[in-house]
């Protein structure tokens, strides 16, 4: 079963993920923050990593730079749920290693479409 | 697949007010000379997820107005737009803003976007190099424009459309090498960077999704593949020629390489071929392309009306009402941008009371494992209770022992439950920083508020009914009771007014204490006042406390001019009530040129009473313990019979009615002797009626249960309850008891008057 | 078979299948179960659909200033309900409370009324089926107390009885 690790600070984005990627069959655990994902991941291994940029306690990028420096997170697909505004956050999250982005905001589709390119 | 997302609706709309009042705590707490940078990131992430998730859930035009919002924050956060205190009151305009928004959807209304789209103007200004205070002025001279505007945007727009509907056909937007070309492809060279592979990207993937595109052909390119010794296996050497056979556009192709353009070496060249050698299916993308040229448009903008421009007094938001007492404010930003200050109380009542409620995992955890105990102690009294033919001594001791376990584990398991629904009253505490800033500014008055004890917790539904009368008062401190500024500095005070809020446990209730340093409550206007209406007799003298309770008499308004926010309509009579209602009490002390304090006790919780049991005519009745103000032997001498029936009793300075349950309840009639009998003495709105009964019994806590919902309500019963044994007892209402014994009160009280 | 208990046969058959024809013509959610009880030698019914259930007299603490016909209210597994004595209701001569006497339990969820409360009757009957054929409209001239809860009447057995309404005997608001 694929493993999906999703990080957001806003309770009915992680609802709407969750209910998404669950209905496509994918296995799904929440985090609130990048240091709760930091530490769930740490524990356990993920096929793909969805997180928001804009959190408290630790942000999506430096949750992205923490967990390349990990050896089971170095190839990880990791995708940054980012609005338009911060283009320049797009890149800092590919400066941190990130794999890509899913702009927000988008509708389930596009989010499974989005996952389905990065999951074999 | 399709999911409805209107399942998420509701989560969205609760963590959003959570985040719009974050932000104004934020703001409000904003230091401006010297922004905490963490404090900025707060606001500006609470308007990010209001945009993002508002974008999500197709509430597109929230979405495009927290754009803008969280535009201009994203800038302050990062110190290329700087924050004064005009700013910050935009901002909180733009709260108000929101939540209203928000508050519309969430009643599935339409939202009003007049404020929104006014505000979103000013925030564009200030992105455009524009101060906080000129923006907010000058959109205040375009808004009268406002209906000018309308058409040339929707002209330009109708354009635009017909503009896209000429590209879009599919065929790509490079240059035209004449009609007579077709592009039937692209030919693209994709060289990854060495280190491309670090980010996660697989080219593999991309190349599996060309190859949705169309047909593919590739050819790799292995030319810089080191030796096996030299080879990184994290690296990428290789790099692909691709040829792909699509009628998608180049965009689509751009898409597969979107997160790695910077990556790598990319190239993209159509592949075009004769058009004759092809079917033309080319549309016209000649169509009309009128000229809709920009500055056309925006000349047309600036065209402003014929008449003379309104002044800013008759602008399109309602000016606010201000006392005639208080300065005239020269802020120009307050003046221009100024919206009316928003009701709490009624914005409240226009949101929907919610009937969910958030608990900490931990209380839960709590009531699992005392859950877990009872099922113990349970099983222990059941295996005693079972199996043995003879009972000994020390089974009786064994079984007493588990019945006091018994009631160790259903008292706290009672309290952990009830804890359930006890929240911190820093949600009631937490709108009043905001209302004391808008109406003291409103007022010309410099006032701060001070809270302590936010933390302390009580029952959610005694929280939301004590909202209301709380607001009152703090209305009535800000409005009677703080002095304007000049008038403190003439007395020796700091001009700066201070409202303490506090909150803290006490016993088994809640202590509310709010108290000021105004000019304090001016009991002999008030005394004035009720003799003058007729409440007080002219020569009748009262007590300082006697005269501060006249405070809560309905109808007593001092205030000479009334003044919208306080004084007409809710009286202090009606805080009490309400404060009553929820079996709590409400005092008031003040001294002149001093200030004033009032202490709210409240239960922690509304299902349960703290009662005193009392039997009357073989019936068990029951007084809330809070009423109670004394108990007492009757001394027949004490006791005046009066024509008409009543019974008065001579308690100290006053003459109190003495009320028969029996009669007042009609039920069968006991005709008692009065001398020896018991009194219980009960106090309701500034009222004492003493109350005879046959027994006083044990004070316990009972539950409280409706009558209401199977039968009536009835006068001088506020609910009933069920005992140990279990019969159903009532549980009295003093206030319905003195309006059952209308008569016998008004006795009493011409007695009380006479003897003065 | 003689050529009599043919005839015999033949009537059984006509009168079953008279039977059959008669109930196949009814729309069977006519049908309704009543429960019968005795007040002053007069049987009443009501829908049993509304019978909660059946209790014996007991423990009723009075509600203050109630009309006399409302005995007072019981704890009924930790619910109030409150208990109306139908014999004073129906200002029927006596109501007397020994060990037959008995409450019943009535509940109803409408619209209009939502609520459960108990009713004190001499002593319960039975139980029987009734279909809307067999009810009729009670007699309009009856200006009795009791006339504005009756729904309707009907003969069980040879004896009268009055089929009272439950919806309106609970719909306090007209009647406290």
């Amino acid at each position: 079963m694929t493993k999906i690790l999703a990080v957001d600070d806003s309770a009915s984005m992680r609802q709407m993920v969750v209910f998404t990627l669950e209905s496509a069959g994918y296995d799904v655990v929440e985090a609130v923050d990048g240091q709760q994902a930091l530490d769930i991941a740490k524990n356990e291994s993920f096929d793909l990593v969805l997180s928001d940029i804009n959190m408290p306690v630790m942000n999506g990028i430096e949750l992205v730079k923490q967990l390349r420096q990990l050896e089971a997170y170095k190839y990880t697909p990791i995708l940054m749920l980012t609005t338009e505004t911060s283009s320049d956050r797009k890149m800092a999250g590919k400066g941190a290693g990130a794999t890509g982005w899913v702009v927000k905001p988008f509708n389930p589709d596009k989010l499974l479409a989005t996952i389905k390119k990065v999951i074999s | 697949m399709s999911i409805d997302l209107s399942q998420f609706h509701a989560v969205f709309f609760e963590e959003s007010f959570e985040g719009l009042e974050l932000m104004e705590a934020a703001l409000l707490d904003l230091d401006v000379g010297n922004p905490d940078s963490e404090q900025i990131n707060a606001i500006f992430r609470a308007a990010h997820s209001i945009k993002g998730g508002s974008g999500t859930f197709g509430f597109v035009q929230v979405a495009e107005f927290t754009h803008i919002l969280e535009t201009l924050l994203d800038k302050v956060r990062d110190g290329e737009q700087a924050i004064d205190a005009d700013g910050i009151e935009l901002f909180l305009q733009s709260v108000d803003c929101l939540r209203g928004l928000l508050e519309a959807l969430q009643s599935k209304q339409d939202p009003d976007m007049q404020r929104a789209n006014e505000l979103a103007g000013v925030f564009q200004a200030v992105l455009d190099g524009a101060s906080y205070a000129d923006s907010a002025n000058l959109v205040k001279a375009n808004s009268i424009t406002g209906q000018l505007l309308a058409p040339e945007i929707t002209e330009s727009a109708a354009d635009n459309v017909a503009d896209d509907a000429a590209t879009d056909d599919g065929i790509s937007e490079e240059p035209s090498y004449g009609t007579s070309r077709q592009q039937v492809g692209f030919n693209i060279y994709f060289k990854p960077h060495v280190d491309m592979l670090k980010g996660g990207n697989d080219p593999v993937r991309m190349l599996r999704e060309l190859a949705t595109l169309g047909e593919i052909k590739t050819t790799v390119d292995s030319a810089e593949l080191p030796l096996l010794e030299a080879l990184v296996p994290d690296n990428c050497y290789l790099s692909w020629t691709i040829e792909l056979l699509t009628s998608c556009k180049i965009d689509d192709v751009e898409e597969v390489f979107e997160w790695v353009e910077d990556e790598c070496q990319l190239s993209i060249t159509p592949i075009l071929q004769d058009a004759s050698a092809l079917v033309s299916n080319q549309p016209q993308d000649q169509q009309n392309n009128p000229q809709a040229s920009p500055s056309a448009a925006l000349g047309q903008r600036l065209v402003m009306p014929s008449g003379p421009l309104p002044g800013l007094d008759d602008l399109l938001l309602p000016s606010p009402m201000v006392d005639s007492s208080t300065e005239t404010v020269t802020d120009p930003v307050k003046d221009s941008v100024k919206a009316p200050v928003k009701d709490p109380v009624k914005t409240k009542a226009t949101k929907v009371e919610s009937s969910s409620i958030r608990v900490g995992i931990d209380k839960v955890d709590s009531l699992i494992n005392l859950v877990g105990e009872l099922v113990i102690t349970q099983s222990m009294l059941g295996q005693m209770g079972s199996a043995r033919d003879s009972i000994t001594e020390e089974h009786i001791g064994n079984l007493r022992e588990g019945l006091v376990q018994l009631e160790q584990n259903t008292r706290e398991l009672q309290d952990s439950v009830m804890r359930i629904r006890m929240l911190p009253i820093s949600f009631t505490f937490n709108r009043l920083p905001r209302m004391v800033r808008d109406i003291s500014i409103q007022l010309g008055k410099k006032v701060q508020l001070e809270v302590s004890g936010e933390s302390t917790e009580l029952d959610k539904t005694v929280m939301e009914k004590i909202s209301d009368p709380m607001v009152h008062l703090i209305r009535n401190a800000l409005d009677h009771g703080i002095e304007m500024p000049a008038q403190r500095i003439a007395a020796g005070k700091p001009e700066m007014g201070t409202i303490v809020l506090k909150a803290f446990h006490q016993g088994g209730s809640i202590v509310i204490e709010m108290s000021d340093d105004g000019g304090g409550i001016d009991t002999e206007r008030l005394l004035a006042k009720a003799r003058k209406n007729g409440l007080v007799a002219e020569s009748e003298q009262l007590t300082q406390e006697q005269k501060l309770e006249l405070l809560f008499t309905p109808g007593l308004s001092t205030v000479e001019q009334v003044s919208d926010l306080s004084g007409r309509g809710v009286g202090m009579d009606v805080v009490r009530r309400n404060i009553q209602e929820l079996n709590g009490s409400v005092e008031v002390s003040s001294e002149m040129g001093v200030g004033s304090a009032f202490r709210i006790r409240l239960p922690l919780t509304l299902a349960i009473l703290d009662g005193q049991l009392v039997t009357v005519a073989d019936q068990t009745y029951i007084f809330p313990l809070v009423s109670i103000s004394e108990s007492l032997q009757i001394d027949g001498a004490k006791v005046n019979n009066l024509a008409g029936g009543s019974d008065v009793y001579s308690l100290r300075d006053e003459y109190i009615p003495i009320l028969r349950l029996d009669r007042l309840f009609s039920l069968r009639e006991e005709n008692g002797v009065l001398d020896g009998s018991l009194l219980v003495v009960v106090e309701s709105e500034g009222q004492k009626i003493g109350v005879v009964v046959d027994e006083l019994l044990a004070q316990q806590q009972v539950v409280i249960k409706s009558l209401e919902e199977n039968y009536t309500r009835v006068v001088g019963v506020s609910g009933a309850t069920i005992l140990g044994d279990g019969t159903v007892a009532m549980i009295v209402d003093p206030i319905g008891l003195s309006s059952l014994a209308g008569n016998d009160i008004a006795a009493a009280k011409q007695m009380t008057d006479a003897a003065a | 078979m003689s050529i009599a208990e043919q005839e015999d046969a033949k009537d059984v058959a006509k009168q079953t299948a008279a039977l059959v024809d008669h109930s196949t013509t009814h729309d069977f959610e006519d049908q309704r179960q009543y429960l019968t009880f005795l007040m002053q030698d007069e049987e009443y019914g009501v829908d049993i659909l509304n019978v909660q259930e059946i209790r014996g007299w007991g423990n009723v603490s009075p509600i203050p200033n109630a009309p006399d016909y409302v005995s007072g209210v019981i704890n009924l597994r930790g619910a109030i309900v409150p208990v109306i004595d139908l014999r004073v209701l129906f200002q029927l001569a006596d109501a007397n409370y020994d060990e037959n006497t008995v409450v019943i339990v009535l509940k109803v969820s409408t619209e209009r009324v939502n609520r459960i409360m108990g009713v004190v009757v001499d002593a319960v009957s039975d139980v029987f089926t009734l279909s809307s054929n067999d009810r009729q409209s009670p007699p309009s001239v009856n200006q009795s107390v009791s006339h504005e809860f009756i729904e309707g009447l009907t003969e069980v057995k040879g004896k009268m009885v009055i089929l009272l309404d439950s919806e309106r005997l609970l719909h306090l608001e007209s009647n406290v």
